[in-house]
């Protein structure tokens, strides 16, 4: 603080700092962007521990029994499920009833604001079921969920098969002290995001659907299971849900310790553990599982029927069995160990889960990455829009006075039309980004008649021309703004004042996007810092122009389409990309419209009239 | 006969040391001189000595013509009874068991002990020190604290209505008391402090967690039971712990208030191990004034011990439908207490009159009907008085043996459920909903929400919709909260239409409470106690309104006013709110931000803003300043 108070020091400091600006940013960025990577390497990071002390010390022990049952089970299910052409709810009521639980079903309805080409699907109609067994002496105060998706065709026959036989194993034991609902939901996300809404009798998304008759108090953890085969090689866990929410790292570390202790091959994001840190492999590996875990948070999207509990501060995962051809097999009895063991533990808690991180990265399931750790990689990014715009602020504050001093009539008071003519590029880039948010939903009826295209296609492709043309508005604010101002130091003082407000508006765009979901902020760093850092009216405008457009929001999505299919070991071609990336377009305002995401919100209304002001300055003369 | 009378006396001497317990010895001596005054058959008067080990032979020699006098029984001259005169005090126990089977497979075991203490508690300034079978501890109490009425229960467990009907006596999850005070107690509320820390010295629980900010004193839910009108709501008292758990350290001091403690009777089937393997526990002590007889002339004390379980078909395991008394309790019956006046097992068997339902052996030749919740119920009645009860092995072990489904059960015509709705941690929604049933006919009931402080309620939001049609409530007393010193209070006439259902809600705000204000496992949540339904039920069937004697317990607690209807409690579900809630594992880092931040900034920005600045001017040089002065005095302006 003396060093502020003290007019000469602090002359000295911002010479310094405007000086030595452009390297200081550099530096900054290769170092956010090592940090990052370095957040992968074994010795950085941190091995995960159980916090909750209800689920520590106290292991159960697993008596599950009846996992071929649960297989015949599955057949059994699945006829049903094909003379139903659907979910058989009345199967399903009988089967749960004669288990014991208080059984009750919720029809629900939806109609989708344009089909959905990847599901198939435009008006929703179907029915949760769902039965409560209710634990002795407890006074319905709290419940656990665990939740099998009836998918249409073949899959998840398993999930449901091993669910009812775990409810008829549940149903015997003295033990419980929650209340544990097992949920059969249809339409996957649909239904969950019916029923949760049902339960905590809430409308978000504008669903119809039938009010919850049984009830079981405040929800204090949820398992999702996802099985397709009998016999599974691996568990994945998934984490990873709506808005880049995380469950509470203590769910995570009691799926890892129950596999440990059942020898359950357990996975993250599809990748088994490797113990050679130290070789470039290792590590390489380790850093592809975190890139995934960063673009699946990015995306905003929930990765599983987990992820839509999250929002109501239910901690949840879902648990997903996969059989690849390995040696090494698993059957469903270990399975139903696995979570009779996870769902006996949660049943311990005598609290809701809070002891550990909500907010992490796992490059590895037994290894993790707190936000304390991975916060400054993207603070070093966002500091070089802070030192850009101190930088541009002294510029403002000293050089820009001494013309205005000899001008005689406008400079009276440079700032009143300054403020004026700022506003007039941020209004009508942020229109912009309303017409984004709103129109291709809205217009979609007209562009069906006029264009050969279908719903879902008009949607996108009028997003992606409203985002054209976006790109065509700087000249017309130019011309607008010609006519106020004329002259050149002026219109100079003008664009820096623009610059300023745009780069200060970025930061605190980023900062708190990254507070919330880091790794949406992060992403969005890596590729909008450097241009706008370093973009003036004074470049080669087709040249940057270019390099602009390569790096906006929309070229980011593409890339991670690349990437992420890349990290997959499911290389795409570019045209198969580009499908790709016109399905992300309309599953992400999809899911806006239907859970309530932000990314598609943010994305439009935010980050690209931002970027769109940088485009102004590029173009501003 | 005579070894048989040894080892009762073995029995009794346990059961004395059992009484010794809790009344004095000095009580015990007049209790035996009224047993012998009641019992006076030619014998010649006994010398009775503070003793005890004499006063034990004593018992043994009672309890030896007691035997006989059940023989007497037994062989139905009924000599005792038409012996014994008009005492003075006419104390009096019973106890009871009635077994439910319920349509799910499981069974309700319903017990109830009622002990009269016959003395005329309305006289001012008597010293009562005369105990016999009343508890001396609750007698105390009541004198002490000036108590008209008590009524206290433990639950663990709720409930489930749609499943199993109606309870006999209706409880809310947790603890739950009140307390109706007589009109001369001046200071109620230092009064209602003492007897809830008296209390739970007594019953080994957490009562004394019951102060101010957890009270109400509802106006029209709770009316006396007993005899006696006070309307006065000034008096009452009520607070419910739903947080409350219970055990066996809860039973035993319960069972001790039992005359013959858990030693002999239908005491003996109260093992805790088997008690709390249960999917629903609860146990109870009413004390009310009630008539000693149907004119009317003497009042007495009336102590109602009730204790309620219900035992799970599933985890009972062995998959077959079928329950003992062995299977519910791990012990059989094998005589009746002593002390007790009648001695009945009640097995309702009303849905299974040609026995197609389920098979119940020993059979029992005896039937009993009463009119009990609005419908007519038969019992098979098995009298533990009589020796043929227990047949050849001396012991009864009740066997039920489904033969069938159970079939669907009739929906209980009242029935109400409660939830939070929305989420975040800022404000939520409170449903309460209450069906009706009734196929045709329409009836008010009386709600009663307490709410603690701590969620706000927005009274303004309150509304009360049947049938998706606005339904104004004829009576609402709203008594808003005080922070940190008083509950909401909200009760409501509502008048439900037939077949409906009535949707209560109201908005609240989750109130920041201060940092130790919390309870130690803050992220668990705050519990809300059940809200309270109370209502006369249109009846099936005529009820009985005639007081007699000869009604079973179960069937007489709650007085009935009129023919066409019955009273019913219902209590909702509680509910587990989460407050915001700060992360208290943190308070080191916080500490330090903090710290740092204030002693940085603060310093800084203090210096700062106190410091005055000049703009630092060079000094003139001497010469100037030397003229400066000439020219102050010339009077000219300055040189700079």
């Amino acid at each position: 603080m003396g060093l502020l108070s003290d007019p000469s020091r602090r002359k000295v400091l911002t010479g310094l700092l405007t000086r030595l600006n452009t390297p200081i940013c550099i530096v900054c960025y290769l170092a956010g962007i090592v940090w990052f990577m370095g957040l992968a390497f074994e010795p950085f990071t941190l091995r995960t521990y159980m916090s909750e002390n209800a689920m520590g010390s106290t292991m159960v022990e697993e008596r599950f029994s009846s996992g071929e049952r649960a297989l015949s089970l599955a057949k059994e299910f699945d006829a049903h499920k094909r003379k139903a052409g659907g979910m058989p709810v009345e199967w399903l009521v009988k089967a749960m009833q004669s288990r014991g639980l208080e059984v009750f079903t919720q029809s629900f309805s939806r109609k989708l604001p344009f089909p959905d080409e990847n599901k198939e699907r435009y008006m929703v109609r179907g029915t949760n079921v769902y039965g409560i067994l209710r634990a002795p002496r407890a006074p319905r105060t709290e419940a656990l969920v665990i939740t099998a998706p009836c998918s249409p065709g073949n899959t998840n026959n398993q999930a449901v098969a091993l669910l009812l036989a775990l409810a008829q194993y549940f149903r015997n034991q003295i033990y419980w002290a929650k209340d544990i609902i097992f949920l059969v939901n249809e339409h996957d996300l649909i239904g969950t995001q019916a029923w949760l809404e049902g339960y905590h009798h809430t409308n978000i998304t504008g669903m119809e659907y039938s009010p919850l008759q049984g009830r079981a108090g405040s929800i204090q953890a949820a398992l999702s299971l996802e099985l397709s085969s009998d016999v599974i090689t691996s568990l994945d866990l998934v984490l990873e849900g709506l808005n880049g929410q995380l469950p509470n790292l203590d769910l995570a570390n009691l799926f890892y310790a129950f596999c440990q202790k059942l020898g359950v091959l357990c996975t993250i994001q599809g990748k088994l553990q490797r113990n050679d840190w130290d070789t470039a492999e290792g590590y390489t590996h380790a850093a592809q599982t975190m890139m995934l875990m960063v673009l699946k948070q990015a995306c905003g999207r929930s990765w599983g029927d987990h992820g839509l509990f999250l929002r109501y501060h239910i901690e949840a995962a879902s648990v997903r069995g996969i059989n690849s051809f390995r040696h090494y097999k698993t059957d469903a009895t270990t399975i139903g160990r696995l979570l009779e063991g996870m769902v006996r533990k949660l049943n311990n808690l005598l609290e809701r889960l809070h002891q550990s991180y909500f907010f992490y990265l796992l490059p590895s399931l037994s290894r993790f990455v707190s936000i304390g750790y991975y916060m400054p990689a993207f603070g070093l990014l966002a500091v070089i829009l802070l030192l850009r715009a101190l930088d541009l602020w002294v510029h403002l504050g000293a050089p820009a006075l001494a013309p205005s001093c000899h001008c005689f009539s406008v400079s009276l008071q440079p700032s009143s039309p300054g403020v004026l003519t700022v506003l007039t590029p941020v209004v009508i880039s942020h229109l912009t980004g309303v017409a984004l948010y709103l129109l291709p939903v809205h217009l979609q009826e007209m562009a069906v008649e006029h264009f050969p295209v279908s719903e879902t296609e008009a949607v996108v492709l009028t997003a992606i021309a409203i985002y054209t043309a976006g790109l065509a508005l700087p000249h017309n604010t130019q011309r607008y703004t010609h006519r106020l101002i004329l002259m050149q130091f002026i219109l100079r003082y003008m664009f820096t004042l623009l610059k300023l407000t745009a780069l200060l508006y970025l930061a605190v765009l980023l900062g708190c996007t990254a507070l919330i979901n880091f790794s949406l902020g992060f992403i969005l760093a890596v590729t909008l810092v450097p241009i706008t850092a370093s973009i003036t009216p004074h470049m080669p405008k087709a040249l940057y122009a270019l390099v602009m457009v390569l790096l906006s929001p929309a070229f980011t999505i593409l890339y991670c389409v690349f990437i992420y299919q890349e990290l997959i070991e499911a290389p795409v071609s570019v045209s198969e990309g580009w499908m790709l990336f016109l399905s992300v377009i309309s599953q992400g305002i999809l899911d806006h419209a239907l859970y309530g995401s932000l990314v598609y919100p943010l994305l439009a209304l935010f980050i690209y009239p931002c970027w769109l002001m940088f485009w102004n300055i590029l173009f501003w003369n | 006969m005579a070894a048989h009378r040894c080892g009762l006396s073995l029995v009794f001497i346990l059961i004395f040391s059992s009484l010794a317990c809790h009344s004095s010895c000095d009580s015990l001596e007049n209790a035996n001189e009224d047993t012998e005054e009641k019992q006076s058959v030619s014998d010649t008067p006994r010398e009775v000595n503070s003793d005890g080990s004499i006063a034990a032979e004593d018992l043994n020699e009672r309890r030896g013509r007691s035997t006989d006098a059940e023989l007497d029984r037994r062989d139905g001259t009924r000599t005792s009874e038409a012996l014994t005169p008009a005492a003075a005090a006419r104390d009096e126990f019973q106890e009871e068991l009635v077994i439910r089977p319920l349509h799910s497979g499981d069974i309700y075991a319903s017990f109830q002990f009622r002990t009269l203490w016959d003395t005329d508690f309305l006289q001012e300034g008597q010293k009562v020190s005369h105990y016999r079978l009343f508890p001396k501890s609750l007698g105390q109490v009541l004198s002490k604290f000036s108590v008209r009425e008590l009524h206290i229960s433990f639950t663990q467990g709720f409930w489930r209505t749609m499943q199993w009907g109606q309870p006999f006596i209706p409880s809310p999850p947790g603890a739950e008391l009140w307390v109706w005070f007589h009109d001369t107690v001046s200071d109620v509320d230092g009064n209602w402090k003492e007897l809830t820390n008296v209390l739970s010295g007594i019953f080994c629980a957490s009562l004394n967690f019951i102060d101010l900010t957890n009270t109400v004193q509802p106006s029209a839910s709770f009316k006396p039971l007993g005899l006696g009108n006070a309307t006065d709501h000034r008096f009452l008292r009520y607070a419910t712990l739903p947080r409350e758990i219970v055990c066996t350290e809860n039973l035993t001091p319960w069972k001790k208030l039992l005359p013959c403690g858990s030693k002999a009777g239908l005491a003996v089937l109260l093992k805790s191990e088997k008690l709390f393997h249960s999917s629903f526990h609860s146990q109870a002590v009413h004390i009310r004034p009630v008539c000693q007889d149907e004119q009317c002339t003497s009042k007495a004390w009336e102590l109602r011990q009730t204790l309620n379980v219900v035992f799970d078909l599933y985890t009972a395991g062995q998959g077959k439908k079928e329950w003992s008394l062995f299977k519910m309790f791990s012990r059989t019956l094998t005589e009746a207490c002593p002390l007790a006046t009648s001695s009945k097992v009640y097995v309702d068997i009303t849905d299974n009159p040609e026995g197609e339902l389920f098979e119940l052996s020993p059979a029992t030749p005896l039937l009993s009907q009463a009119v009990v919740l609005g419908d007519r119920r038969t019992y098979s009645v098995f009298d533990l008085t009589r020796a043929e009860t227990f047949g050849q092995l001396r012991s009864l072990n009740l066997l039920l043996r489904w033969k069938g489904d159970g079939g669907e059960m009739l929906r209980p015509l009242l029935h109400a459920e409660r939830y939070v709705a929305g989420f975040g941690l800022q404000t939520g929604e409170i449903h309460t909903v209450i069906y009706n049933n009734h196929p045709y006919r329409a009836f008010p009931v009386l709600l009663m929400d307490s709410v603690p402080w701590y969620l706000q309620l927005y009274i303004h939001t309150l509304t009360v919709t049947s049938k998706s049609r606005d339904n104004k409530p004829s009576y609402i007393h709203y008594q808003p909260a005080k922070d940190r010193h008083r509950p909401h209070l909200l009760e409501m006439l509502i008048q439900l239409p037939p077949h409906s259902m009535t949707e209560v809600t109201v908005q609240f705000e989750r109130a920041l409470l201060k940092w130790t204000e919390y309870t130690p496992d803050p992220n668990h949540g705050f519990y809300v106690g059940s809200s309270v339904v109370s209502a006369l039920v249109p009846s099936m069937v005529a009820m009985n309104t005639n007081f007699t004697q000869d009604q079973p317990l179960f069937s007489s607690f709650v007085p009935v006013k009129e023919e066409s209807s019955y009273f019913v409690r219902v209590y909702t579900e509680p509910l587990l709110v989460n407050l915001p809630t700060p992360d208290f594992s943190m308070p080191y880092n916080v500490i330090c931000l903090t710290c740092t931040v204030v002693a940085v900034g603060y310093g800084s920005f203090y210096n700062l803003l106190t410091r005055t600045f000049q703009v630092d001017e060079p000094s003139l040089p001497l010469a100037k300043r030397l003229a400066n002065l000439i020219r102050r005095i010339r009077g000219v302006p300055l040189l700079t």
